[in-house]
């Protein structure tokens, strides 16, 4: 009797705080086209997974009648669970309960969950809906945003870390998913900045809204702090579920293998890419005719495009793909280019995902923006992922390979396992054009006719170097292959690299140019 | 805020590539050098105090203006000397970075 009493006691307290912020806050979030936290978990998860901790985590601050205020769970949910069967911890902020702010108990279910993470070696996924620090704790909620970011910091490289910005995320607040591998947003709802809207116009009496401000639009296609953009809750959590099927549960494993299937032979390569170097094609179509059941599982797809990211399966193992895409800019390298390629070259790397790249690039982009931007620097951690990365590194070379852009893009001299070349792939040190006017110079100038001179000194630099020939001569290029069989050749190459053994020089960390 | 991609050709090393251009790449500005002369705004702020005056002979060293900006008020000092030719301001006005406070010559 007694038992059943205190079971029922359990039953009714559990209740009342599985309300959160109560039913008129709850209203309110659904009317901003939100669910609410505790719906956000159960849509993730797989059915009856999540299991939750600290429920009934109450806050201690006394300040400002904080003392008469009950926040439940202190706007924090956080517990583990499965996505198709892979553990994974979560937390997501109640936006209901105080607005989501952070103050100390609240942070310290987020560091739990985190510590829990990294000791079980599970990808952690956050979700956040806050209004930000929680002021009537003062330092303490500082205190909890540092214990964040370092945690985040020191599980970076271990497990994988996912970020979700379904609401807002402001001031410091933002820096936590800055450290993570990925961030998800979604249309409408995300608002990620460091100072709002509100400062800006009264300091410097600037008008902008949230949106244009910091949405999920400005980070997925201006500043590239978004990898993933959706239109809907719904749509994002796909996104992250289809993500984590990619993934291993952390660095010491690899990734769920799946059977393998043949792509769709609506891609042919042999159809896709133009002979001449100067006609754009998306590159995705290429990748398409590579892969198991053409799935390509694009990252970043609305920031710098042209360079293309993303994963898909080689033979039933996840594969990371790096392409230059003609059909945007060319294909150049660029700032945004180049730091989108490197970070993903790393995680590929921390996460023993082979990387397969597709190279076809006139060059870094010319400009004073650009050099002024410090192309320089950011171009350079292309080389330094590429160098520094020792899982399978496998290359296609489609058609140019020009320049700096050849030894960036994974080749030979930065390590590459297998360097392939398509007969259409040009690899010199600049385009046709350029070159002739440089080493032909004095006869351009000194001809009749200058221009029908420049032609025929471009055809006879095309002739002689525009071919995978005299780069496969010196080695560069383990095999010059038809377009149709490279898929063959790369199953091969990852099936012979599955063992591959680096031995790296002992140090406390390198310096990347970051 | 929205970007959209527009069809065009992109000239590296002297070979023209038909491609989409960026709204980035079409929205760079053209450089243009600096005018020692004109003084401009380092950072947003509120001007506090204007110190000279128009036709006023100004040595290096002299305190031209007063912006206050995050907190600080910051002096904007001459760095060379010359003659105010123009002041393009008004006490108490809001600037944003970069406008056009001051001219020398």
């Amino acid at each position: 009797m007694a038992v059943n009493k205190k079971i029922r006691e359990l039953q009714e307290k559990r209740q009342r705080i599985l309300l959160g912020g109560g039913e008129q806050a709850i209203e309110k979030q659904k009317a901003m086209g939100k669910r609410t936290a505790r719906e956000r978990i159960m849509t993730l998860l797989d059915k009856d997974s999540f299991i939750e901790y600290d429920l009934f985590v109450e806050h201690d601050a006394r300040d400002f009648d904080m003392d008469k205020k009950s926040l439940p769970s202190d706007g924090v949910i956080i517990g583990s669970g499965t996505i198709y069967g892979a553990p994974v911890a979560i937390f997501a902020q109640d936006f209901t309960v105080a607005g989501g702010s952070l103050g100390q108990m609240h942070s310290r279910k987020i560091t739990k969950i985190m510590d829990h993470a990294l000791k079980m070696r599970i990808p952690l996924i956050g979700i956040n809906d806050s209004g930000g620090a929680r002021i009537q704790e003062g330092v303490n909620s500082l205190a909890g945003y540092g214990e964040i970011f370092f945690r985040n910091t020191i599980s970076s490289g271990i497990i994988p870390q996912i970020s979700v910005i379904l609401g807002p995320c402001a001031g410091g607040a933002v820096y936590s998913p800055a450290l993570t591998d990925f961030v998800f947003v979604v249309d409408n709802i995300s608002k990620m900045f460091i100072t709002g809207p509100e400062v800006i116009r009264t300091v410097l009496g600037e008008e902008i809204s949230m949106e244009d401000l910091g949405g999920a639009r400005v980070h997925s296609e201006i500043t590239g702090n978004a990898h993933f953009f959706a239109l809907s809750e719904e749509e994002c959590f796909e996104q992250i579920k289809r993500l984590i099927t990619f993934i291993p549960w952390n660095n010491s494993r690899k990734a769920k293998a799946f059977e393998p299937g043949e792509p769709n032979m609506d891609y042919n390569p042999e159809k896709i890419v133009p002979d001449d170097p100067t006609l754009p094609y998306d590159v995705k179509d290429v990748i398409r005719s590579i892969v198991d059941n053409s799935d390509f599982f694009e990252i970043m797809e609305l920031y710098a495009k042209n360079i293309v990211i993303g994963f898909g399966r080689m033979g039933g193992r996840t594969t990371g793909f790096v392409a230059n895409q003609p059909l945007e800019m060319a294909g150049v390298l660029d700032v945004d280019s180049s730091d989108k390629a490197a970070r993903f070259i790393r995680y590929c790397d921390a996460f023993n995902i082979p990387i397969i790249t597709l190279v076809d690039l006139p060059g870094y982009l010319p400009g004073v923006d650009q050099e002024h931007a410090g192309v320089i620097r950011h171009g350079a951690k292309v080389l330094y992922a590429y160098s520094e990365a020792t899982v399978p590194k496998l290359t296609v070379i489609l058609r140019k390979a020009y320049g700096g852009g050849y030894i960036a893009m994974s080749s030979r001299h930065l390590r590459a396992d297998f360097v392939f070349a398509w007969p259409t792939a040009e690899i010199a040190v600049m385009g046709p054009e350029g070159a002739a006017n440089i080493i032909f110079r004095k006869e351009i100038m000194s001809s009749d006719d200058p221009e029908v001179m420049r032609k025929q000194k471009v055809e006879e630099y095309k002739a002689k170097f525009a071919n995978p020939y005299v780069a496969a001569a010196r080695g560069y290029v383990d095999a010059v292959i038809e377009p149709k069989e490279t898929r063959r050749f790369l199953l091969h190459a990852i099936e012979v690299s599955e063992n591959k053994v680096v031995k790296v020089l002992e140090k406390k960390h390198g310096l990347p140019p970051v | 805020m929205k970007k959209t991609e527009t069809p065009g050709i992109l000239n590296i090393n002297s070979t023209l590539y038909k491609t989409r251009l960026s709204t980035r790449f079409l929205n760079r500005k053209p450089y243009k050098p600096a005018d020692p002369k004109m003084i401009r705004s380092f950072i947003p702020g509120t001007v506090l105090d204007i110190l000279v005056k128009k036709g006023q002979i100004v040595k290096k060293g002299d305190d031209l203006m007063i912006l206050d900006a995050m907190k600080m008020q910051n002096k904007l000092k001459c760095s060379f000397e010359g003659t105010v030719k123009k002041i393009f301001v008004n006490k108490g006005d809001k600037v944003s970075k970069g406008t056009d406070l001051l001219e020398l010559e």
